[in-house]
């Protein structure tokens, strides 16, 4: 089960078992449950799958991610067309 | 009113049933997809087979005396009746407007039949009748009979509409899904999938900072307008089943193939998101107020020319084109550069939870 | 959408395809066992970006597709009952059982939704206290968590009428399994990046040194997907059996460890049944004895439910990877999506589904139209 999306925390409803919050997915919102993330605040992105927030998205970690990307030697392009390399 | 009497319809009837897969229906059968093209062949066309039923276009197109004429037909039964951008009568008004636009027909009259479940409260039903009002007016089209039945609780789903309309065709257009030729460019008029998600985010409960409304619009003026500019070889709104469906009934009628990219598919932020969140794929979502146009190349720039100028047509672009390839099917270029076949819809598109 | 769009960025995605063409100098076989991996895998045409030598096979990672015949017939007698409203996830409700499937028994008249959270069944329990409300817990470690706290909430309400349909399997136990099979030849592993963010990956590290295998976690975006052969050409290229993390933006070594807490608390390891597979000990879970009045198989009379697997159907050898979809007989003809023989044609990311969806242009000219 892997549909897991990441969303930005809008809102928390502090004091609530289990902890809830409101969660803007590219501009919809949705009520998830923010349990198992204490550490996420309003701002935080979190990973949510079926309602739940399953982990907060490390943003360093995610910059570094994307700067690999980038270092990364020549594009397939420069190396073939694309189509042409369909198997 | 009258109760609605028990019709025995299957009485007298002798040949085997066509369909040993499925005992019952199913709602995957009202998907728009490969199931509903299965029912209707096997079950509806197989007995009433005539030319005029066969090319299974939007409408059928026949000609009385020297006038060449469009009658389509559509049901509606939209769970919920009222949502943001519209409700049941509009959609019933514009549907059937649209469905004679896309045979190049001027829509003319309009008859509705209206079903209604015992216990509708009568301001419901006074809202809808109001909407069909408008839009009726908004397309240039009359309301000229109609006929109303109620049925007992609990069988009704509170309201179904059936609209028939009529159009006339002017001479010189011959609009047909077999007539897409390769070389001709695929134009829809604006961002696609709105009107499904607009009805699902009602349904699933899903909230927006602002709100998703249908788009439904009648697309006459608007398909009178690319005429006025060019040749036009296809017409298609792609309701149920989406924009991929759409293509792949075109496709497989006029055996050629067709390509698009993903790139170029204009979708909205907020649509989008939503999508993501169902797991819904934008290509499947039902439109209204949407439609594709295959149109050959030297037409295309005047005909998006035309487009831009028109309200409904302002954000229109080519997402596509014929070709002599893979005929019959359908294949993308994808956001990333790979290629994919963009295939039928199945059944009903379930919401992915994986 | 951001931590999404720059993960589908096709510059980025070529520049690592180029990468990978740049890296390889051997064929490597490549397993990924999730079914959303697939999903991305083939919906963005991935395969077709690589060099020939690298091959992606796809594992048993599509909960759907490896729950028992059995369960699915279970799940299809409650939902007969006119006292129960069955919930479930939707692609569940489409799998054959025996003789007919979930939205079948809709069609009959039972009482069958489809929810997005299992806290919706929770609520609908709370609403209908005349109805048994059963809610159909499929899913690998990912979505325990979130089974696992519909019991506990319901427990905390003070529901009777709340029950789980459990069939949660596991990772881990999975991968051993298809390593010590005879006839493996999968040399590397994706891992699935969600599966990890709850359980974290600490649990794959003695599996990669005792069968050899270099094993990533792998995220789901096609440009995870990219990074991860990458990350695993590199590993195999170099001849290290390491695990190591694609998904540094979700996934910790530890892994989620609240979630994991409530997981423990609410479901026990036992044996499971995978179908297609067989039994692989020690994983699955189950609800542990205090939680048991909530167990719908103790509360429904369901045992002895005999299940008859399509002949046919050669979801066994497609689940460990032997064999690709277009190499079985009945692919295309006799089993396609509306009739599906098994289960990896029905769910979206059954691997047998994905190729007939988007199926490479070749292999989709070998099917009848």
């Amino acid at each position: 089960m892997c549909l897991a999306i990441p969303g930005k925390i809008l809102a928390i409803n502090e004091g609530g078992s289990p902890r809830m919050g409101t969660v803007s997915f590219g501009g919809i919102q949705k009520g998830v449950c923010l349990e198992w993330v204490p550490e996420a605040r309003v701002g935080s992105y979190v990973i949510v799958h079926v309602g739940f927030a399953i982990s907060t998205v490390d943003e360093k970690e995610a910059l570094e991610t994307l700067k690999l990307f980038d270092e990364m030697g020549n594009s397939l392009d420069e190396l073939k067309d694309p189509e042409e390399g369909e198997r | 009113m009258e109760k609605n009497q028990t019709v025995d319809m299957l009485s007298g009837l002798s040949c085997p049933v066509p369909i040993t897969d499925y005992k019952t229906v199913l709602l995957a059968h009202g998907g728009g997809g490969r199931l509903t093209h299965q029912l209707i062949e096997k079950m509806f066309l197989s007995q009433f087979d005539n030319p005029l039923l066969a090319p299974l276009h939007d409408g059928a197109v026949f000609t009385l005396g020297n006038t060449t004429l469009a009658l389509s037909t559509d049901g509606y039964v939209v769970n919920p009746l009222f949502f943001p951008g519209g409700d049941i009568g509009e959609l019933a008004v514009n549907g059937t407007v649209n469905d004679l636009a896309m045979c190049g027909a001027n829509p003319k009259y309009l008859s509705v039949g209206f079903i209604l479940e015992e216990g509708l409260p009568m301001e419901d039903l006074w809202r809808v009748v109001q909407s069909m009002k408008s839009a009726a007016q908004r397309a240039g089209v009359e309301l000229a009979t109609g006929d109303t039945k109620v049925v007992d609780k609990g069988k009704g789903d509170r309201m179904f509409v059936t609209t028939t309309g009529i159009g006339v065709i002017p001479p010189g257009r011959t609009i047909n899904p077999r007539n897409a030729r390769p070389g001709d460019n695929i134009i829809v008029n604006g961002p696609i999938a709105v009107h499904g998600i607009a009805i699902m985010s009602v349904r699933e409960g899903l909230e927006f900072e602002t709100a998703i409304a249908s788009d439904t619009a009648p697309l006459n003026g608007l398909v009178d307008a690319m005429f006025g500019a060019g040749e036009l070889h296809v017409l298609r709104d792609p309701t149920r089943g989406g924009v991929a469906s759409a293509l792949n009934e075109i496709a497989g009628s006029a055996g050629v193939g067709i390509f698009i990219t993903e790139e170029a598919i204009p979708l909205t932020d907020d649509v989008r998101g939503a999508c993501e969140i169902l797991g819904l794929d934008p290509l499947y979502v039902a439109n209204e107020g949407k439609l594709l146009a295959f149109v050959p190349p030297d037409s295309t720039s005047a005909v998006l020319d035309a487009m831009h100028r028109h309200p409904l047509g302002r954000d229109a672009v080519v997402i596509g084109s014929v070709v002599q390839d893979h005929p019959r099917v359908v294949v993308m270029k994808t956001g990333i550069g790979g290629t994919r076949v963009v295939d039928m819809l199945s059944g009903e598109q379930l919401p992915r939870i994986c | 959408m951001r931590y999404i769009d720059e993960y589908r960025d096709g510059e980025a995605a070529r520049r690592i395809a180029g990468a990978i063409h740049a890296a390889v100098t051997r064929p490597w076989t490549i397993m990924e066992i999730c079914g959303g991996q697939t999903h991305t895998i083939v919906k963005y045409g991935i395969e077709s970006m690589l060099p020939s030598g690298i091959t992606l096979v796809h594992g048993p990672g599509c909960p759907v597709c490896v729950t028992p015949l059995e369960i699915i017939d279970k799940a299809i007698a409650i939902a007969s009952r006119p006292d129960v409203i069955f919930t479930s996830f939707g692609d569940m409700l489409r799998v054959p059982g025996s003789t007919k499937d979930l939205l079948t028994v809709k069609a009959e008249g039972g009482e069958v939704r489809m929810v997005y959270s299992p806290l919706d069944a929770v609520a609908m329990a709370r609403q209908h206290p005349e109805k048994k409300v059963v809610f159909f817990g499929v899913g690998f470690e990912t979505t325990a968590p979130a089974n696992a706290m519909s019991v506990w909430q319901a427990r905390k309400l003070g529901l009777n009428n709340f029950f789980l349909l459990c069939s949660h399997v596991l990772v881990p136990p999975a991968i051993e399994a298809l390593l010590s099979s005879p006839g493996n030849c999968v040399q590397a592993f994706l891992a699935a990046g969600h599966v990890c963010t709850v359980m974290g990956f600490e649990e794959y590290i003695p599996l990669a040194a005792r069968y050899n295998v270099p094993i990533v976690v792998t995220g789901f975006e096609p440009v995870d997907i990219l990074q991860g052969v990458y990350m695993a050409v590199k590993l195999l290229e170099a001849g290290r059996s390491e695990v190591e993390n694609q998904y540094v933006r979700s996934v910790r070594r530890e892994g989620n460890v609240a979630a994991q807490k409530l997981i423990g608390e609410v479901f026990e390891v036992s044996d499971r049944k995978w179908r297609g597979i067989g039994e692989i000990p020690r994983s699955g879970y189950k609800l542990r004895e205090e939680f048991a009045s909530f167990d719908a198989e103790r509360e429904f009379d369901v045992a002895g439910i005999a299940a008859q697997e399509s002949s046919l159907c050669i979801a066994g050898s497609i689940l460990r990877g032997v064999k690709r979809p277009h190499e079985c007989e009945a692919f295309g003809g006799k089993c396609t999506p509306e009739h599906p023989l098994g289960a990896p044609m029905v769910s979206s990311e059954g691997a047998c589904a994905a190729y007939y969806h988007y199926g490479r242009l070749e292999n989709r000219e070998a099917q009848p139209a």
